[in-house]
């Protein structure tokens, strides 16, 4: 045995095993359980069906975060069954309209998932977690059921991938592009029922946020898990918010992986993808000269809607107008990142150069309300998917980015990187 | 565990959750009016064109139901009257929400399949044997071996008997 993998050491803990090995089935306790409006419903359904006690009151977490403010009289009533459901069981991690944030950027801000932990979401960008040091996995509303009543969940120990990031990023590349990229190499299935295990010195200097947006797109390349290996960055960003107890684990050296894939960061581009897969990524400077015009830009959700975010959108949006062609929508990810982008003066940035900015809300990422694309409509979009009518009518097109390439789109109304606004002298358009 | 019926063929590959059921009808977890979206925006016309051809077997490209982690995508495709999946891969979630929700779901990595299966053709699914029959074109292929695990979860019922049994026990 030539030792153990982050994920491995995880699953040991929560089987109670002293070794664990990729493809054994187990049935795994979990830490935190956590579904959305669309989600909760059916997971509380089966629920019912299982038990009449949920396993623990504060290893749930319900976030009304999707068709939130409710969008219409069904939503509403979705909101309300699963109101009446974190009432009755006095779930501690429960979170509406007000309070609520979009749930990958509101439970690691809160401080509910911790590094060590195996968290399931019913809700495919669970896997954001994975940024702490957690094991962190989407699944569907029946597992979600059965882990309320059981606090525990069935799984197949995946294998896991070794990514090695080395180089330095260049100005305006951040973590969102580094997943493009990935996602780009290795393709939407290229990592099915695997661990992505992010490594190498551009994911130590990378910040908490860019770590997150790279966790969170894992999903988009059939991971089952993205997971970076805990550092002092992890400590500092969970010390103040983690009230429980929790166990840092990394893999050891001689550690195994089905595939080990390196890449060099060095000459990384900012990078763009096409309609309709994530996976269609092509580098900016093979964008810009297309002069490909859009109709909106959406800056926020679970992928790129941390303060950090907004920070780099506001610099690149400061004394600047949104294209009169373009609508630009901007989604703090939480009420405190949004108090903090306000604090920052960075919503009176947004407002007066014509951004739209709203409550959080995870609306326009899934073609729910608050920003929905009409026939034939593009929009460059910071969030994670960029499948046929995703958001809004089969005819229009997402191009996914980062929130740079997004800001820069909104003032220009064509792709393009923070680099062409500045090379470009700011003459009055035609 | 035999299944029969008629093939409905989408062979592109990773057709996504949300063209199987859009967000646009997810503020209602309703099977039957979920199943009434069934793969809209995949093709308008799927209902009624399984109706017309008498399919109850979806064959698909690979990575079939990646994306989303609604379980909302097997119910309706299972309460539109699909009664089993025969695609070269599924995405993980997709899969595991499936086997949870009882619509069996089979990996077949042979090509041949793919390449004959035409709508209309009829094919048997032996779970046990492993093949997979189109009995239009007389060929055999070889489908996945279910692991033990999940053959134990899809015997007693599907997830649900299967909490309800851990349940009883520890009382």
């Amino acid at each position: 045995m030539g030792g153990m993998t982050i994920t491995e050491k995880i699953f040991a803990e929560k089987c109670a095993k002293p070794s664990i090995s990729p493809g054994e089935f187990v049935l795994a306790s979990v830490d935190m359980a956590l579904a959305n409006d669309i989600t909760a419903p059916l997971a509380i359904k089966t629920f019912n069906q299982v038990s009449d006690k949920v396993f623990d009151k504060k290893r749930i977490a319900l976030i009304l975060d999707h068709f939130t403010p409710n969008k219409d009289i069904s939503s509403a009533e979705q909101c309300k069954l699963v109101r009446e459901f974190a009432r009755k069981h006095q779930i501690d991690y429960f979170y509406d309209t007000g309070r609520v944030g979009i749930e990958h950027c509101l439970l690691p801000e809160q401080g509910i998932v911790a590094p060590g932990d195996l968290v399931i979401g019913a809700d495919s960008h669970t896997c954001t977690y994975g940024a702490l040091g957690a094991f962190a996995t989407g699944m569907g509303s029946s597992d979600l059921g059965v882990a309320f009543a059981l606090g525990k969940a069935w799984f197949k120990v995946p294998e896991s991938i070794k990514f090695v990031y080395s180089g330095k990023l260049r100005e305006w590349v951040s973590g969102k592009d580094l997943i493009l990229y990935t996602i780009g190499k290795i393709g939407v299935e290229g990592a099915n029922y695997k661990a992505m295990e992010f490594t190498g010195p551009a994911i130590d200097e990378l910040d908490m946020a860019g770590r997150f947006t790279m966790c969170n797109m894992a999903i988009e390349a059939g991971g089952k898990a993205g997971i970076v290996n805990p550092d002092q960055k992890t400590i500092d960003y969970v010390k103040d918010r983690v009230k429980r107890e929790y166990k840092v684990h990394r893999s050891d050296p001689g550690a195994q992986y089905c595939d080990t894939i390196e890449i060099d960061c060095n000459q990384l581009e900012p990078q763009v993808s096409f309609p309709h897969l994530p996976s269609s990524a092509k580098p900016i400077s093979e964008v810009t000269n297309a002069r490909i015009p859009v109709d909106q830009v959406v800056i926020g959700s679970c992928t790129n809607g941390r303060i950090e975010d907004l920070r780099v959108a506001a610099k690149i949006l400061k004394g600047k107008e949104v294209s009169r062609d373009v609508r630009c929508i901007v989604f703090p990810g939480t009420q405190q990142i949004y108090l903090d982008a306000m604090k920052e003066g960075l919503v009176e940035i947004f407002i007066k150069a014509n951004c739209a900015v709203s409550t959080p809300t995870c609306g326009p990422c899934l073609g729910g309300h608050c920003g929905i694309l009409a026939k034939g409509e593009k929009a460059v979009s910071t969030t994670n998917r960029n499948f046929i009518g995703r958001m809004g009518d089969t005819s229009s097109e997402i191009y996914l980015a980062s929130p740079a390439v997004a800001a820069a789109t909104a003032v220009k109304g064509f792709i393009c990187s923070p680099a062409d606004l500045e090379s470009t002298p700011r003459r009055s358009k035609k | 565990m035999i299944i029969e019926g008629k093939a409905i063929s989408y062979l592109q590959d990773n057709i996504n959750t949300d063209e199987i059921i859009p967000a646009r009808y997810l503020n209602t977890s309703d099977p039957d009016q979920l199943a009434s979206h069934c793969m809209e925006d995949l093709d308008k016309e799927f209902l009624t064109r399984k109706k017309a051809i008498g399919a109850d077997i979806l064959v698909t490209g690979s990575n079939m139901g990646c994306g989303s982690s609604r379980e909302h995508a097997p119910i309706a495709i299972k309460h539109a009257g699909i009664k089993a999946i025969i695609a070269p891969s599924f995405a993980r979630i997709f899969f595991r929400n499936a086997i949870n929700t009882g619509l069996p779901i089979f990996e077949c990595k042979d090509p041949e399949f793919f390449k004959a299966v035409k709508n209309g053709d009829v094919l048997r699914i032996h779970a046990d044997q492993g093949t997979v029959e189109n009995t239009t074109t007389g060929k055999k292929h070889a489908i996945q071996h279910m692991p033990a695990f999940l053959q134990e979860l899809i015997k007693v019922g599907g997830l649900v008997p299967f909490a309800k049994a851990i349940v009883k026990k520890s009382k």
